[in-house]
């Protein structure tokens, strides 16, 4: 049997020109949110939802909720707490099954581009939309509704810190529950009630102390409630504390809590991502 | 490990379930060759060569594909593979030049991103977003991303699915190109044509098993097979017979008509008369 075998190819000795880890772990953010940006759903639903559920509660609701305290002022917090979950939770969870099921993922995973830098890429993504969206709304809020800003530097930094916390949970537990949904249109099927549902318990459209108290508790094992609660923190007077269910703002426990989700969702995702669809084998 | 061959198999298996997608493949690819996979749909093609690829694991069976087992490879390893999926993963949102470029980042030695745009005939779509473009021109974007690493080894997936003649043809010149380069090609097809086109040797798959390897004008002895020798009679009628000696039976032919033979024709069986007697033993 005759065959044709052609030389082969010399093996070049230039190598190494790739960007360094860190950089490559940029290029894909800076990809991820331009695809994000382009993305006139993502734009709209994501990052206005916020904008718009705040121009709506502010529109409706001009009160007080007690010692001169505007309504804007409460809700607010509710507002930036959704705002965080929606930019990581819901769009991680609704778009990466899209991602998976279009084989963009696959693709990747063919590449020698290490795994890690594409979760950096979502990573990156979801803190700068975050940070871009929470600021937009504080601009609105701001301008049209007399939203006091915190006031001191104490206050930022708690601000600082329970957002950082939450999107890192909410991040990791939305690349984790994208991994039930096991076709692209069953992403936003599978998100889309949890976190609306979480919503209403976590009294991000309600004062939260007015709600049913096994609701309470019930909202008290997932991360939302306590991202509000942190916030509430950041917004409303010191002597609002006494109004929480637990007699304080209990920032030990928000930590607590969203650390605890941090951990949960990384070990979630560790052991179920899956970078194919199921019937890829 | 023999350092000529880029890939080697030996008693491949997988199955899902009760179903043996891979029943016991034996393959050898050499370095700088093109090899089809041809079978029918179902045959196990993708399924083998995903396992070549590392995106599947096998159930049994020894695996090198450029010295190293695919189901533990590292990034060193996947700079030497281009991968060209059946499927298409899209990036809507960004245009050709941007996802080329992106790409070319993960490799240690990446082509020049324009200079492979122009090459697999996009250079008139760089700026185009993805989502704009034609079934033929995305398969060329395909094909852009599995090349931008300069690889050894392309992986290429049914890359012609759906195109049309000339995108075929274009297609074609593109994949002998880079085999004249170098490059060592695996590519699955289920077009006879495009493996007798393409390819230095060609695997039969069917039933989860190779049923031949051979190069194509080889596959299944046509070389050797009876020539079919038809005419017409004076009066009209179709006559044909099988010989092994064809030169030697037309000039007999000819001496007898003296001359000219009306609607001579001398055949053997095509590569898809061949094919389909094979797919047709192993179903």
């Amino acid at each position: 049997m005759t065959t044709t075998t052609k030389p082969a190819t010399p093996v070049t000795a230039t190598r190494g020109r790739r960007p360094g880890a860190g950089a490559l772990a940029l290029r894909q953010g800076r990809l991820e949110i331009t695809q994000f940006l382009r993305s006139r759903e993502s734009v709209v639903f994501t990052m206005g939802f916020p904008i718009i559920m705040i121009l709506i509660f502010a529109s409706i609701f001009h009160g007080t909720i007690g010692g001169g305290v505007k309504f804007t002022q409460y809700f607010i917090t509710g507002m930036i707490a959704t705002g965080l979950m929606t930019v990581s939770f819901q769009n991680l969870g609704i778009w990466i099954p899209v991602e998976r099921d279009r084989g963009v993922l696959k693709r990747y995973r063919g590449t020698p581009m290490p795994k890690w830098v594409w979760f950096a890429g979502k990573v990156i993504m979801v803190v700068v939309i975050g940070i871009a969206e929470t600021a937009l709304l504080l601009a609105f809020a701001v301008a049209l509704f007399d939203l006091d800003l915190p006031g001191t530097a104490g206050k930022w930094l708690t601000f600082g810190w329970v957002a950082v916390l939450g999107v890192i949970a909410c991040t990791l537990c939305g690349i984790a529950i994208s991994s039930v949904a096991s076709t692209a249109r069953s992403g936003s099927a599978v998100v889309t009630p949890v976190s609306l549902i979480l919503q209403f318990i976590s009294g991000v459209f309600f004062v939260f102390t007015d709600l049913p108290t096994w609701m309470q508790q019930v909202a008290a094992l997932f991360p939302l409630k306590w991202m509000c609660q942190g916030l509430r923190s950041v917004f409303l007077p010191e002597s609002f504390g006494a109004q929480e269910p637990g007699g304080s703002f209990e920032l030990g426990r928000v930590a607590v809590v969203l650390a605890l989700w941090c951990v949960i969702g990384a070990v979630v995702c560790l052991t179920t991502f899956r970078w194919t669809t199921k019937r890829d084998g | 490990m023999d350092d000529e061959l880029a890939i080697s198999v030996r008693g491949l298996r997988k199955a899902y379930g009760d179903n043996a997608a891979v029943a016991g493949v034996d393959l050898d690819v050499r370095r700088g060759e093109v090899f089809a996979l041809l079978g029918p749909n179902g045959a196990g093609k993708t399924t083998t060569v995903e396992i070549l690829e590392g995106y599947r694991h096998r159930d049994a069976g020894e695996v090198s594909v450029l010295g190293t087992d695919p189901a533990h490879t590292d990034a060193e390893w996947r700079s030497r593979v281009g991968i060209v999926l059946q499927g298409t993963g899209e990036f809507d949102e960004l245009t050709v030049a941007e996802v080329v470029r992106h790409f070319s980042g993960f490799y240690l030695d990446a082509d020049d991103p324009a200079k492979v745009i122009e090459r697999v005939g996009l250079a008139g779509k760089a700026k185009a977003r993805t989502h704009t473009l034609s079934g033929g021109q995305k398969r060329r974007l395909d094909v852009a991303l599995g090349i931008v690493g300069r690889p050894e080894l392309l992986f290429l997936d049914e890359p012609t699915t759906g195109f049309d003649p000339e995108a075929r043809r274009e297609f074609w010149e593109l994949i002998r190109d880079l085999a004249a380069a170098g490059t060592t090609i695996v590519l699955t097809t289920h077009y006879l044509d495009e493996a007798e086109a393409l390819a230095d040797r060609v695997g039969v798959i069917a039933g989860g098993r190779l049923v031949e390897v051979a190069a194509p004008n080889r596959l299944g002895n046509r070389q050797d097979a009876l020539a079919t020798v038809s005419w017409r009679t004076p009066e009209g009628t179709l006559e044909s017979a099988q010989s092994a000696t064809p030169t030697a039976f037309v000039a007999d032919l000819a001496a007898r008509h003296g001359g000219e033979v009306p609607g001579l024709t001398v055949t053997r069986p095509t590569l898809e008369d061949v094919y389909l007697t094979m797919i047709g033993h192993a179903r």
